[in-house]
C-alpha cells in the first residue's frame, strides 16, 4: 500500500507541509538529572574497576550484588504458569492489602477487624505518597504539607505535582548529626491547628536519624493538642532494626493515642521487589462507612492515572505473607539484610577511627536503616567521586547497603582522605 | 484498643462515596449477581469460547524463561523503563523501517498500559505545549476525559459517531476539527474505536491527516488494539504510520493489555515523535520529570515479558498467530450474532455489527433497554449499549439474541 512506503513519505513531506518545518518542542529545556537516580547512571558509565556505588538505596549483598530473596523466588515459582493476568480491581489486590495492613497496624488490629481503614494498592512508596497528595488536594484543598528537612528529594516533587503547597519543619541537627528535637517540637507547636505533616515512620531517609520512643510519644501528644494530621511514609519496615513490629512502633504509638493517620508502605526494600512497584496507601477513618467512601475516592484518583495497579508484585507479596512458612522465611531474610547493614555501620566507623580521623563518626552507628548521613560537604563528595570513583548523592548520604567487607576499607580510607583536613 | 475511643474527628469526614466507575463498575455488579446464566459483556477483556480468560502461550513461555533465569534481578528500572521494551514497542507501532526511528527522532517511555501512557503524555503537554485544549471524539472511552482533565488539559469534543447510520459522522468530524484553534491537540483512536468500533477508511484517514497538518493540530494516538482489530499488526497501525510518514510530530500511547493479554500487568508505552533527535532527547528528559513524582519508575514484570516475546523471532511469530486467532474469533462472533438476529427477525438494521471492528459493538441500544437486559436476562454491559464481543461465545449468542429481541420489542 502506497502509504506505508517510505517513498510516499518523502513525497508527502516535500509537498504538503513545508510550513511545518519547526518542532513544537523547540523551547523544551533539558531537564536536570534526578539527583538520586542520576548517581547510578554516572556510576554505570564509569569504566574504573574500583568504582563503588553507595548512591541509590537498593540492597546489595556482601559481594555487592543485588539480591532476590529466596521467599520471592519460591513465590514466583508458584505463581508462574498458574494464574491469569486479568485486571485487578482499581483498588488493587484485596489479599495483598489485608496482609499489608497487618504489618503496619498489627496482626490483631481492631481497626482492621472493624474495617475502619481505607486502603488501596499503590505503585510502591512513591505511588502511595502521590495518591495521598492528590487526595489531600482534592479533599483538603486549603491544606499544606509540612515536610522534614531534609527528606527524600522526591517528596517535594510529588506534593508539588499534586499542587499542594509545602512548608518545612526542622528535623536534622547538623552539628550533632542527630535529631533537632527542640526545633522540631517548636515547629509542630507553631504550625496552624490541623496541619498535615509528613513523618518517616522509621529509618529516616536520607539521615538515618529517628526519634526515640519517648520522643515519638511527645510528638504524638503534641499532634493531639494541635489536631494535626500525621502521614507516615514507611519504606523500610523490617529493614531498620530487623524486626517489623519494632520498626512500626511510631505508628502504633500514634494509633494508641487515637490519631487517624495516613500511611504509605513499600515492599521495594524489605521484600526486594524494587522494580515490581508494590506498595499500599492506607487512610484510617472514623468508621466503616467513611472508609468505604474514602477508598472509593482514592480509586477515582488512581483510575485516570493508571486504571488499576500491576498484579505481579502484589501476587508475590500475598503469596509470601499468606503462607506461614514463606512468611517466616521472609522475616529471617529481612533480619539478615538489616543485620548485614548494622554490621557494615560498625565496620565503617571502626575503620575510620583506626585511621585516626580527627572527626567523630559516632553517628554512623547511631543512625539507622539503609542510609548514613555522613556530614560530608558536596565538595568532599565530588572529590570522592572524581578521585576515588565512589558514587553517592551530593548531600553526603551513603547507602550502607552498598558497603561490603570488600570495599569498607577502601571507602573509609577515601572518606578519611577528603575529610581529615576539614 | 478500639479505634472509637477518644480520637479526633477525621479531617476527611465530609468525603462522600464516589460513584462506581461506569465501566469497571459493570464487572462489580456482575460479580454480585447469583444467576447461573449471567453474561459479562462489560469490560473489554478477551474471553475464550469457553468464557475463560486467556493467557497467551507465548506469554507463558516468556514467563518460564524469565522465572528460570537465575541471573534476573528485581532492581528498579530506569525512570523511562526497560530500554529493549521501548525500542521494540516503537518498532512495533511505527514499523521496523520507520525513518523517524532510524533518525532517532522518537522518544519512547514505558508507562502503565494505555491509561498511564495517556496520562504521562497529557501531563507533558500541559506543561510544555502551547495549546492546552484536547479534542476527543464523541463518544470515547469513559476514562479519557478524566485522564486529560487531571493532567491539566481542557477537554472539548469533536463529532465522531452517527447514531443514525451507526457509522462515522465524517462531515461532522471534518467540520469540528476544521474549526478547532490552530495547534489544538486531537485524540485519535488508532484503530478499533472504543466504544463504537467505527473506524475511518484509509481515504478518510488521509483527509483527516491533511486537515490536521494544514491547521497544525497535534495528533495524540491511542493505540490499544494493534493486531486485535483486523488480526494484522501492520494494518492496525496504518493510521499512525500515515501521520508519521509525513514527517510531522505526534504522540502515540500503546497498550499491551489486550493484544498480549497482559491486562493486569499494566504494560504500555508512550512515544513522542519529534522533528529532530536533539529535541527528542530534551523531551525525554522532561518526561522523566513527569514520571518520577508519579511512581518513580514503571513495573518490570510485564515489560520483560513483552520484550522477551518481541525480540525472539519464533516467539514473535507465534504471537502473531495467537493474536490473529483472537481477532478471528471476535469476527466470527460478530457474524454469529448478526445471523442470529436476522434469523430471529429482530426489528432493525443490525449490519453495523458486521461493519464495526475490534472488541466492541455499539449496539445502538439505549440505557433503558440495557437496564432491561440486565434485570431480565442478567446480561451486563455499559449503559451506552456497548458490548464486548470478546465476552461472547457460540453458547451464549442465543441468550443475547433473545435479550436484544425482547429489549427492542418491548422497551422504548
Amino acid at each position: 500500500m502506497l502509504l506505508r512506503n517510505g517513498c510516499a513519505g518523502r513525497i508527502l513531506k516535500s509537498g504538503l507541509f513545508r510550513s511545518m518545518s519547526t518542532s513544537w518542542w523547540k523551547h523544551v529545556e533539558p531537564a536536570p538529572k534526578d539527583p538520586i537516580l542520576g548517581v547510578t547512571e554516572a556510576f554505570l558509565a564509569d569504566p574504573s574497576p574500583d568504582k563503588v556505588n553507595v548512591g541509590v538505596g537498593a540492597y546489595r549483598d556482601d559481594n555487592g550484588k543485588p539480591v532476590v530473596l529466596e521467599c520471592v523466588r519460591e513465590a514466583e515459582r508458584r505463581i508462574a504458569g498458574n494464574l491469569n493476568m486479568e485486571y485487578l480491581p482499581m483498588g488493587g489486590s484485596i489479599k495483598m492489602i489485608e496482609e499489608t495492613l497487618k504489618l503496619a497496624y498489627g496482626e490483631n488490629s481492631d481497626l482492621i477487624k472493624e474495617k475502619h481503614i481505607a486502603a488501596v494498592q499503590a505503585l510502591s512508596g512513591t505511588g502511595a505518597c502521590r495518591l495521598f497528595a492528590d487526595f489531600q488536594k482534592r479533599f483538603s484543598p486549603d491544606s499544606q504539607i509540612y515536610i522534614p528537612v531534609p527528606t527524600w528529594a522526591n517528596h517535594h516533587n510529588l506534593w508539588r505535582d499534586a499542587h499542594v503547597p509545602q512548608n518545612t519543619f526542622h528535623y536534622y541537627h547538623p552539628e550533632s548529626r542527630g535529631l533537632d528535637f527542640a526545633s522540631m517540637m517548636e515547629d509542630i507547636k507553631n504550625a496552624p491547628n490541623g496541619s498535615f505533616f509528613l513523618l518517616h515512620a522509621c529509618a529516616h531517609n536520607p539521615t538515618g536519624v529517628d526519634p526515640t520512643e519517648e520522643q515519638w510519644r511527645e510528638i504524638s501528644h503534641q499532634f493531639k493538642v494541635k489536631g494535626h494530621f500525621a502521614f507516615f511514609d514507611m519504606a523500610y519496615q523490617g529493614f531498620a532494626s530487623g524486626d517489623p513490629e519494632r520498626d512500626a512502633k511510631s505508628i502504633r504509638i500514634f494509633l494508641e493515642d487515637g490519631h487517624l493517620i495516613g500511611c504509605a508502605q513499600s515492599y521495594a526494600k524489605n521484600m526486594g521487589l524494587y522494580g515490581q512497584r508494590v506498595g499500599c496507601l492506607s487512610v484510617i477513618c472514623e468508621d466503616e462507612k467513611q472508609a468505604v467512601a474514602v477508598k472509593s475516592q482514592l480509586q477515582q484518583l488512581a483510575r485516570p492515572m493508571y486504571s488499576n495497579p500491576p498484579v505481579h508484585g502484589a501476587l508475590v507479596v500475598s503469596t509470601i505473607l499468606g503462607d506461614p512458612e514463606l512468611k517466616k522465611l521472609w522475616l529471617t531474610e529481612v533480619k539478615g539484610m538489616a543485620d548485614r547493614i548494622i554490621g557494615m555501620r560498625s565496620a565503617l566507623r571502626e575503620n575510620l577511627e583506626k585511621l585516626g580521623s580527627p572527626l567523630s563518626w559516632e553517628h554512623i552507628t547511631k543512625q539507622i536503616g539503609m542510609f548514613c548521613y555522613s556530614g560530608m560537604t558536596p565538595e568532599q563528595v565530588d572529590r570522592l567521586t572524581n578521585e576515588y570513583h565512589i558514587y553517592m548523592t551530593r548531600n553526603g548520604r551513603i547507602s550502607m547497603a552498598g558497603v561490603t567487607t570488600g570495599n569498607v576499607g577502601f571507602l573509609a580510607n577515601a572518606i578519611h582522605e577528603v575529610t581529615k583536613s576539614a | 484498643m478500639s479505634a472509637s475511643s477518644d480520637h479526633a474527628n477525621s479531617v476527611f469526614a465530609s468525603v462522600v462515596q464516589a460513584p462506581e466507575d461506569p465501566i469497571l463498575g459493570v464487572t462489580v455488579a456482575y460479580n454480585k449477581d447469583p444467576s447461573p446464566d449471567k453474561l459479562n459483556l462489560g469490560v473489554g477483556a478477551y474471553r475464550t469460547e469457553e468464557g475463560k480468560p486467556l493467557v497467551l502461550k507465548v506469554v507463558r513461555k516468556a514467563e518460564q524463561l524469565l522465572v528460570n533465569d537465575p541471573s534476573r534481578v528485581k532492581e528498579y528500572l530506569p525512570i523511562t523503563g526497560l530500554a529493549d521494551f521501548n525500542k521494540l514497542s516503537a518498532k512495533l507501532i511505527f514499523g521496523a523501517d520507520s525513518l523517524a526511528i532510524q533518525e532517532n527522532r522518537v522518544t519512547t517511555v514505558q508507562c502503565l498500559s494505555g491509561t498511564g501512557s495517556l496520562r504521562v503524555g497529557a501531563e507533558f503537554l500541559a506543561r510544555h505545549y502551547h495549546q492546552r485544549t484536547i479534542y476527543i471524539p464523541q463518544p470515547t472511552w469513559g476514562n479519557h476525559p478524566k485522564v486529560f482533565t487531571l493532567a491539566g488539559l481542557s477537554v472539548k469534543t469533536y463529532r465522531y459517531y452517527s447514531p443514525n447510520t451507526r457509522g462515522l459522522d465524517f462531515q461532522g468530524l471534518l467540520e469540528d476539527l476544521g474549526s478547532a484553534p490552530a495547534g489544538a491537540i486531537v485524540l485519535l483512536h488508532a484503530c478499533a474505536h472504543n466504544p463504537t468500533g467505527v473506524d475511518p477508511t484509509s481515504d478518510q484517514w488521509e483527509q483527516i491527516r491533511q486537515l490536521m497538518r494544514s491547521k497544525g493540530l497535534l495528533p495524540f494516538f491511542d493505540s490499544a488494539y494493534q493486531g486485535f482489530a483486523s488480526g494484522s499488526l501492520d494494518a492496525d497501525a496504518a493510521s499512525v504510520r500515515m501521520f508519521v510518514a509525513d514527517g510531522g510530530e505526534c504522540l502515540a500511547a500503546q497498550s499491551y493489555a489486550k493484544n498480549m493479554g497482559l491486562y493486569g500487568e499494566r504494560v504500555g508505552a508512550l512515544s513522542i515523535i519529534c522533528k529532530t533527535a536533539e529535541v527528542a532527547s530534551r523531551v525525554e528528559s522532561q518526561l522523566k520529570l513527569v514520571i518520577r513524582p508519579m511512581y518513580s519508575n514503571p513495573p518490570i514484570h510485564g515489560a520483560s515479558i513483552v520484550a522477551t516475546v518481541l525480540k525472539d523471532r519464533d516467539l514473535y511469530n507465534e504471537w502473531t498467530v495467537e493474536l490473529k486467532a483472537m481477532a478471528d474469533r471476535i469476527i466470527s462472533m460478530r457474524k454469529q450474532l448478526f445471523d442470529a438476529l436476522q434469523a430471529r427477525g429482530t426489528p432493525g438494521d443490525w449490519s453495523h455489527i458486521l461493519k464495526q471492528i475490534g472488541m466492541f459493538t455499539f449496539t445502538g441500544l439505549n440505557a433503558n433497554q440495557v437496564a432491561f437486559m440486565t434485570k431480565e436476562y442478567h446480561i451486563y454491559m455499559t449503559s451506552d449499549g456497548r458490548i464486548s464481543m470478546a465476552g461472547l461465545s457460540s453458547r451464549t449468542v442465543p441468550n443475547l439474541t433473545e435479550a436484544i429481541h425482547a429489549a427492542v420489542s418491548s422497551v422504548a
